[in-house]
Parts: structure tokens; sequence; C-alpha cells
């Protein structure tokens, strides 16, 4: 990783060309655009993109149009992975062979929750065990968004989605989110981070970080989806907030396996009384709307559990120093 | 889609795309627009930031802040977000 | 044949070692693969090259067959040169990507050790595997021998990185029976065939940006490949693909002479091969290995003065149509040979294009349809040998019992 921390400004990143285009064709108020937008403005120099099927990949490049102003790749669902180890493979041969004039070209696999818990983890996993060079982005909005949505192994407790429907007799989704970070962190790789995009500096930051490592660096972005959520546009950045003040999502990274609570997390670990509970992170959202009825209420207790749970072992792991 | 539409032996290569997609605007998918108060705005750039579209941007000649409605979808995340409310969502007045 | 130009060293290699040796000679920058019997000597050969510093390659071993062509795709997309190797389950793991690899138009070169697919599981040679990708829009050739391999893997580079072919090949070589059986096999030197094949030719391509530059991933000239296409673009990149593929004819047989005169040896015009076929009667049409056990049956069939000849096909796809038709027309009956079922079709998928390519013909032969040699079941010349006393019979009598018959079938 480089020594020398980069420093930035909001207007330097304003000023910094869009290489995410306008005129893509997400939905109002997506978190996941909002996500790529500023993901390509945390570039250090030439670079590579591919991309997962899935909602992301659809809305910048529905032919002819294209929304990407660098070189961009998508084959499939699953396998998005194994495209950033071929390309990485690929520079390092023909640099060898003095075929290309960088000096050295930066690759960035993005997926969404689907195409990383799911279908797409075999080649994930092994594509981080090869240690090729490439920066995996997880865009994370819980579920499979782009064909209806239907669950995924990110989608939490207690939604309901189209294949957990909340009925009768079973309340939303009744399995637990996959951890996937701390899977991916026990590959033992150099830098693991997870961010959310209403703390924008702090997401741009990492992106940066993941792409100075030498060898696979993976982040995991909380993407709120209006859609998917039944959420208002207008408020996908007030949750992706919440969910770091109610510690359902909280932000840190790993280097080298030691984690660090990021600053919007480390407050709750500093004034646990500031931290909010989970409901003010519910209630809004159309696929929590059941749990607030009265025989749903040990679901809701159950998150908030959960979560606690969860945040008192993160403690543990992290250094709160 | 144009009305000499290109044939298979016109088209390139394998799908390679071939306009970008500055040349599609989406501003008219929206409902309300946001109104921008250049008085309250303390040039934060919270809203250029968190635009999921783009359409919010700092002119650095002028010193500050622009929409681009051509592309603005109408979420609202700006309003939202705005720490001085100095931007509020409303119906554009009348159809030209 | 045609006399060799250059010195070649006669080394005794397996089929799979052939392959690996050529891909190596070929200067390939990117092998991705996963090994599965019977391809797995090309895969352990060429990590023998890697651990000895013999190859500047840069070689993944993938956590499986799904990455392995999706890394050789994106390698080939990225400007590299990309080969990879399989057969049997790992070539259907792949059956997704491989339509991926031809629409993206990236010329990978593939060796498939042809095996059979389970279930019951069975590692031995059949034709089930790469049949069943037929339509993948990958080019289709099937050898006869180890020679024939290492020659074709080095053709094969020319083939699919030609411009304006610029698709995926797939080199057929029988599992166990090629892959795995010791041969005679005469080689180039490392510097004549990177001469032959050359330095990859990229396809060129117009950009969003307006500019005219080669097909690859690029930050200097950046293009989006793989883009989300309506149903109103979607059949005119099909089309492309179906015009690559008539374009192939033709470099195909360009290479085959081109090949030839350096080498010495060529494979009849690159599509199809024949033997004894000019003036026969009778014959076979075959593809693969099972060529040389029916050559050795057709010598002793001639000296018992029956007019028996043989027609291999090396170019499953592009299909030879033409070539076809003007090899067979003046036979009388012929047998179609087919190491893979179609299963509830009428014959299988060898027979059906041959029947189908002659069905324009004034006057076309009879003909009859043999499945055989499923899962490694051995086909011998004794066995063989029904099948021209079948046509022998067929020809005096006009009739046919079933069109579809199975040969060395237990009853």
């Amino acid at each position: 990783m480089a020594t020398q921390e980069w420093k930035f400004t909001a207007k330097d990143i304003a000023l910094k060309p869009e290489l995410f285009f306008s005129g893509h064709r997400a939905c109002a108020g997506c978190g996941p655009a909002t996500v790529l937008r500023l993901v390509m403005k945390a570039l250090r120099g030439p670079t590579i993109v591919t991309q997962a099927t899935g909602c992301m990949e659809i809305v910048g490049s529905i032919y002819p149009y294209t929304s990407w102003g660098l070189p961009w790749l998508h084959t499939a669902f699953e396998n998005v992975a194994a495209n950033a180890s071929g390309i990485e493979v690929a520079l390092k041969a023909l640099s060898k062979k003095g075929k290309i004039k960088q000096e050295h070209i930066d690759v960035i696999a993005i997926a969404g929750d689907g195409g990383t818990y799911d279908i797409g983890f075999q080649a994930l996993s092994g594509a981080i065990e090869r240690g090729h060079d490439f920066l995996f982005i997880l865009y994370d909005n819980e579920g499979y968004m782009n064909t209806g949505i239907q669950r995924s192994g990110g989608t939490p407790t207690g939604a309901s989605t189209t294949t957990t429907p909340a009925g009768k007799a079973i309340p939303g989704k009744l399995e637990k989110k996959k951890p996937i970070t701390e899977i991916i962190l026990a590959h033992e790789i150099e830098y693991v981070a997870t961010a959310t995009p209403y703390y924008w500096k702090d997401m741009i930051s990492k992106v940066r970080r993941g792409l100075e490592v030498e060898g696979p660096a993976f982040l995991h972005v909380f993407a709120p989806c209006p859609r998917g959520w039944r959420t208002e546009p207008a408020k996908t950045m007030a949750y992706s907030k919440l969910s770091v003040e109610t510690c359902i999502f909280p932000i840190w990274e790993a280097v080298n396996g030691k984690r660090v609570l990021s600053t919007p997390s480390k407050m709750y670990s500093l004034a646990p009384q500031k931290k909010r509970p989970v409901i003010d992170y519910l209630e809004g959202q159309g696929r929590f709307r059941h749990l607030f009825k009265i025989e749903n209420k040990p679901v809701l207790d159950q998150i908030q559990q959960a979560t606690d749970e969860r945040w008192q072992k993160l403690l543990k792991q992290c250094e709160t120093t | 889609m144009s009305k000499q539409e290109k044939g298979w032996k016109d088209l390139t290569l394998a799908a390679i795309s071939s306009k970008v997609s500055t040349d599609f605007l989406t501003g008219d998918w929206k409902v309300f627009m946001p109104v921008h108060n250049l008085e309250k705005c303390v040039s934060c750039l919270t809203c250029v930031m968190l635009c999921p579209e783009g359409a919010a941007r700092w002119n650095s000649e002028l010193g500050k802040v622009e929409f681009d409605l051509s592309f603005c979808k109408g979420c609202g995340i700006c309003a939202n977000e705005c720490p001085t409310k100095a931007i509020v969502m409303k119906m554009p007045e009348k159809e030209e | 044949m045609a006399q060799e130009k250059v010195k070649q060293e006669t080394l005794a290699l397996n089929g799979d070692e052939a392959v690996a040796l050529a891909a190596k000679q070929s200067d390939v920058d990117v092998v991705a693969a996963y090994p599965i019997t019977p391809q797995t000597i090309i895969v352990e050969k060429f990590s023998e090259y890697v651990a000895n510093g013999e190859v500047k390659t840069e070689f993944v071993c993938t956590e499986s067959e799904h990455s392995a062509i999706t890394a050789s795709l994106a390698a080939s997309v990225t400007g590299a040169r990309a080969f990879t190797a399989s057969a049997s389950a790992g070539l259907a793991l792949m059956h997704e990507i491989l339509f991926v690899t031809s629409g993206s138009r990236a010329p990978v070169v593939m060796a498939v050790a042809n095996r059979a697919l389970s279930s019951p599981i069975n590692i031995h040679g059949d034709h089930s595997d790469s049949m069943a990708e037929r339509d993948s829009g990958w080019l289709h050739i099937y050898v006869e021998n180890a020679q024939e391999v290492y020659d074709s893997i080095i053709q094969a580079f020319r083939i699919a990185e030609d411009p304006e072919v610029s698709l995926p090949i797939m080199v057929g070589l029988d599992g166990f029976t090629i892959s795995h059986t010791l041969e005679n096999v005469k080689v180039l030197s490392d510097e004549t065939v990177k001469q032959f094949v050359g330095e990859r030719i990229l396809p060129r391509v117009i950009t969003h940006e307006g500019k005219t530059v080669p097909f690859k991933l690029d930050p200097d000239n950046p293009m989006t490949m793989g883009p989300n296409v309506s149903p109103a673009f979607y059949f005119e990149f099909k089309r492309q693909q179906e015009e690559a593929m008539k374009k192939a004819i033709n470099q195909i047989q360009k290479i085959n002479i081109e090949y030839a005169a350096l080498t010495g040896r060529s494979y009849g015009d690159g599509l199809i091969d024949t033997y004894q076929l000019t003036d026969a009667e009778i014959a076979v049409v075959v593809v693969g290995s099972t060529t040389g056990t029916l050559k050795v049956l057709v010598d002793e069939l001639r000296n018992e003065g029956i007019k028996a000849g043989i027609l291999r096909i090396r170019t499953f796809r592009p299909f030879p149509v033409e070539q076809l038709q003007n090899a067979l027309k003046h036979l009388k009956a012929i047998a179609i040979m087919d190491k893979s079922m179609s299963f509830g079709g009428f014959g299988g998928p060898i027979f059906t294009e041959v029947r189908n390519a002659l069905f324009d013909l004034k006057q076309r032969p009879i003909i009859i349809n043999y499945i055989f040699g499923l899962g490694g079941r051995d086909s011998n010349p004794i066995g063989l040998r029904k099948v021209f006393e079948d046509l022998q019979q067929v020809t005096k009598t006009g009739q046919i019992d079933d069109t579809v018959q199975y040969l060395g079938l237990k009853a």
C-alpha cells in the first residue's frame, strides 16, 4: 500500500471527470448508481472495469449507448472475478512482451449481492485464492433487484421479497444475511473494508486503498435500493446513514487482518448511548412493513438482538483505540 | 432510433457500444424538480456527491452548484440531504 | 504430399503432449485451464513448461472450467493470445461461456480431449461432449491422430485470430485413443512455429468515441464490451457471427495449403479428407481416430475387389456443405458414423447434417447412420467390416432395414 495518504476535498472530487456517465437508466434515487459514480472518482490511473450481470451492468450498457468512460467488459453473471483474473494475467503477459504502453493498469470487478454472495461466490473465492491483483467491489442492495426483487444470500432476516413474501404463515426471509465480508476476510488478503455512500469520503478513500494493494482487495458497499426496499427515492442516502447509526451495517477496514472501525461507526463504540434502535432503520421501508404488526414483534426483537450481538462481536474484533 | 438504421454489415464487431449515454436524456422521467436557492447554499457539495445522475454539478468558474435538469430524474436526494435546506423539490410550473 | 521446406524432428508424443507442445510453440500469452481426464496431461505438461521457465506464458490454474473459459475469454479481449483445454463434464460446465466467447468474438483456442458425458459417469472417448456444443458458435476441428493434433493446434491460432474470422476454435482429439497413445510426431522448431503463427492481429472496431481502433480493452481507447442488446439489434450480431463462419471456410483451406508448403503435411483440403474415395462405390463418413482403423479395413476390402472409400470430416463447423456434396455425389451408398447420440432425434448429429447437405443433389447415395463407440466402446476392423457388408447389400437390394443402426451394441 502507498505510504502517502490521499487527501481530497469535495471540490477535488466534483472536478474529476465523470467516468460513469449521466443518461444511465437506473431508477430515480438509485443508491448503487451514486456508488458507481463515486467509485470512478477514486481511480489512480489507467483502469479496466468488469461487471457481473445485474442492475448496474444493465443500466450503463443499453446498446447502442454506454455510460462507461473507460474500458469495460461484461460476460455473464457468475464469473466477474474470473473476468478480472483473465484481464489481469493478460496485462501481465502483454507487459512482459512490451506490448503495453502503460506502466500499470488497475482492474476493478463490480458485482451486486447476487453476483457475490450467491452465484459469483466460487469464481470470487478462486480468484482471491490465486492472488490476482484486482479490487472487487460488492454493491449490496440486499436482493436480486434486476429480476424483480427476489431474495439473495445478502437479504436480511425479516425482509419481504418476491421469493420470501411476507405471508400469513411466514414473515418474510427467515434466514440470516450471509456474513460475506467475514468469509472474504478468512481468505487472509491484505485489504477488506465496508462502506456506504452517505459517507462518501470514507468510501472513496477505501476504493483508493483497495486499488493501491498489490493482490486482491475487497470492498463491501451497502447501497440502498428504493425500488426493492420500497422506500422513498429521496431517502436513499438517509437509509445509508441510518444503517451505520443503528449498527445494522457498521463500516470498518481491515489491513492484513487488523480491523479498525471507520470514523462514522467508531462514534458508536465511543458513545454507545448514541446508537439508534434498529426500528428507526426498519420503519419506512416497505420490505419490513409487516414486521410492525403485533404478531411479528418477536422478529423485530430478534433483529435488534442479532444486530447488537454482531456489533459486540465486531467491537472485540476491532482495535478500539 | 434513426430512420436509416444500420444493417448487420455496417454494425461494428461484437456489439461494441457506439454512443455515449449523455446523448440519452433522462430528464423527462421526473415529476418534481430541484429548485436551488443560491442564497442558502454554502457550496458543501453534498448534492454533487450524492446525486445518482451526476446532474448536480460544481461550476468552479462561477463558484456555484448547478443542476442539469436534462438528466435529473427528480429523486429528491439532493433536497433531502442538503444541510442548509437550500434545495426544495417542486412541481414544474408549466410545460413549454 | 508436398515436400517439406523446414527441418523437423520426430518425437514420441501422445496427443495431449503434442497439444501442449504446439500451444507452447505458438507463443500463447495466457493459458487458463482446469484439469479433467483425459485432458490432464495437457495442463500438467504446460505446468512443467512454466515451472522450468521455458515459457513466458501466464498460466492460471482456475477453480473450475467455468472460470477457465471465462478467464481465457477475458484475456483474449484484453489483446492476449489465449489457450485452454477441457473435456466432457468440463466442457459442459463451460457451455454458457462458450456462447459468450463466440458472441464476444474472442479467438480462444481450446483442445477438447473428447470424452463421454455422464450419467453414468465414464471417462472414455466419444464425441458427446463437443457435439453438444455444435451450436455454440465455435469453429470445430476433429483430428485423426497425434500428428494432426499437433499441426491443427498451430493452425488453429491462425484460423481463429484472422481478423475476418475472429471466432473461437475447438480442436477435438479422441480421448485416450489419441490423447494418451504414444505416436511418432514430427515437430517443427520453436522459431518456425513462432514465425508461422506470427503476432496476433486484432480486428478494428469503431468505439463510442468514434475512433477506429484495435479490438481490445485499452485505457487509451475505451470501449464497452458485452452490453445489453435489445431485439432491435441482437439479430444483426448473430448474423455477423454466421458471416465469420463463412470466412473461416476460406481461411481453413488457405492455412492448410500454407502449412503443407512448410511441412509437407496437409489434411485433405483442410475441411474434408478422403481415402480411396474417387472411384469408390460405397464409403464411410467419419470423424476422428476411427479413420485410421477404417483405412486398414478399406485396404483389405480393395484387395478383395470391393470399391470402398472413406470421407473424414475434419472441419465440422463451419460445415463444409459444398465439399461434401462434390465428394459424395458419385457414391451408391454411404454409412455415416456418429460417436454421439441426439436422443429422440433422427440419427446422430453428423448423419443429420450430412444427409441434409446431400438432399439437394439430383442423384444421391443411399444413406445409413451408425451410432457406435459410445463411452469408449471398442471399434475394431472386424466390427466395422459389417458396415461395408451392409453397404454392399444395400447397393444390391436398394432396401434399408433401419436407417439408424447401432454398431457394437450388445443385443
